[in-house]
């Protein structure tokens, strides 16, 4: 599907995932106004489906799957605003991608010193 | 006539406004290698002084949606507001702007064939006012006056590193053409590797980011020979923020003098960098004696 060279455990997000993802992205966009993430909270369902999720990016929005996310045409820099609703940070984000413990994945990053 | 009396490159990563809202926090040992090294920077406004910043940065999601989304966009407004990025935190002060510096920048990079959008409302991120916060602290971006150049890291194609190159060397030249008499401190925000989606999350690469920091200072152009989708691969995937150091560089000139560095891992996912540079060209000349005392005292 991506015509990109690929880099491993890596998507690259190009136009044909911008439109894949748009109504996706265009929630999580929503998320920047307090109200809209109060809607969210109140009836997911009902909130995702205002605004035309796939039954795939709906399922995974309930499991809070960052990479189905990914897979679904989700882009990070809206998914953060998601991720924030639950209060989960860009640590525990990255040990769920990639299946370490948040202590794990911490001490990944401090590897990345020498 | 205005000059850029120098560059100031640095990270953004929205975590940092936890500890500029804690500052108890910036002595732990966490966070205190990354904000010690910005006393340097802060000695060296001190004594350079500008009047306005024109600072490249790339939104994430605040003011850009994929609606309409612009490679590059320049702000031309009275005055540049943050708000809630989906976090609930308290925005960051508005920044007054200067809408005849942006007005001269947007004729004059037209004509030099950089078909900006223009921007008469733009709110501005965490990569924006971020870098103001580090640089005047408790003051942000109430200490001066702003330009913003948005560049865009969301969707791809993004520009390649030699169209910003050109880009901020474009920007370079509308400056020394502008009559106004003001000092100009151009800022790259953003970087450096950092990657947090996919199972490459985590990704970082010390040795290519201290390449990129001793190729800024005085050959650029060297990393023009990298595509966008390269910086992904060796900066990870936010790392291509990168492209806004490689921007802010091209306004500086052929050579700069390295007035400062400094280089932690992590903060949040983050390599964390900061990059003082003068321009040594004819426009700074007057702030030689500036760069030279400076240098002394770190050296
Ligand atoms: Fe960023």
């Amino acid at each position: 599907m991506t015509r990109h060279r690929s880099i491993p455990g890596t998507i690259i997000f190009g136009t044909e995932e911008a439109q894949k993802g748009y109504a996706l992205n265009r929630m999580c966009f929503s998320f920047n106004n307090a109200e809209n993430r109060a809607e969210f909270l109140k009836d997911e369902e009902a909130y995702c489906r205002k605004f035309g999720l796939t039954p795939e990016q709906i399922q995974a929005v309930k499991e809070r799957n960052v990479l189905k996310l990914l897979e679904a045409g989700g882009n990070i820099y809206y998914l953060a605003k998601f991720a924030g609703i639950f209060g989960l940070n860009m640590q525990d984000i990255g040990a769920q991608q990639t299946g370490m413990s948040v202590e794990k994945f911490n001490q990944k990053l401090l590897s990345a010193r020498n | 006539m205005a000059r850029i009396v120098g560059g100031i490159f640095t990270s953004h990563v929205p975590l940092i406004g936890k500890a500029i809202a804690n500052p108890k926090l910036q002595q732990e040992p966490y966070w205190k290698p990354f904000f010690d090294g910005f006393h340097e920077a802060h000695r060296w406004l001190d004594q350079v002084k500008p009047d306005v910043v024109v600072m490249f940065y790339n939104d994430h999601g605040l003011n850009f949606f994929l609606d309409k989304l612009p490679t590059f966009a320049i702000g031309a407004a009275d005055e540049y507001r943050n708000a809630d990025e989906g976090w609930g935190l308290p925005p960051f002060p508005p920044t007054p702007g200067e809408p005849k510096l942006s007005r001269h920048l947007i004729e004059s990079l037209v004509n030099d064939e950089f078909d900006l959008t223009t921007c008469q409302e733009m709110l501005v991120d965490h990569a924006f006012a971020i870098p103001l916060q580090l640089l005047w602290p408790g003051v942000g971006g109430r200490a001066i006056k702003a330009v913003p150049i948005c560049i865009n890291t969301v969707q791809h194609p993004l520009p390649s590193p030699k169209r910003c190159l050109r880009l901020g060397q474009a920007v370079g030249r509308a400056i020394a053409s502008y009559g106004e008499d003001t000092k100009v401190l151009v800022v790259g925000s953003g970087g450096l590797s950092h990657q947090l989606d996919g199972e490459r999350a985590g990704f970082i690469n010390k040795e290519f980011d201290l390449e990129c920091m001793d190729k800024l200072v005085n050959d650029p152009e060297a990393l023009t020979r990298y595509s966008s989708i390269d910086l992904v691969e060796l900066a990870g995937t936010q790392g291509v923020e990168l492209l806004m150091w490689i921007a802010a560089r091209g306004a500086l000139g052929d050579l700069t003098r390295e007035v400062h560095r400094n280089y932690h891992i992590p903060i949040s996912n983050t390599a964390a960098g900061l990059l003082v540079l003068e321009p040594l060209d004819s426009t700074a000349s007057k702030s030689r004696p500036i760069a030279e005392r400076v240098t002394t005292a770190i050296a």
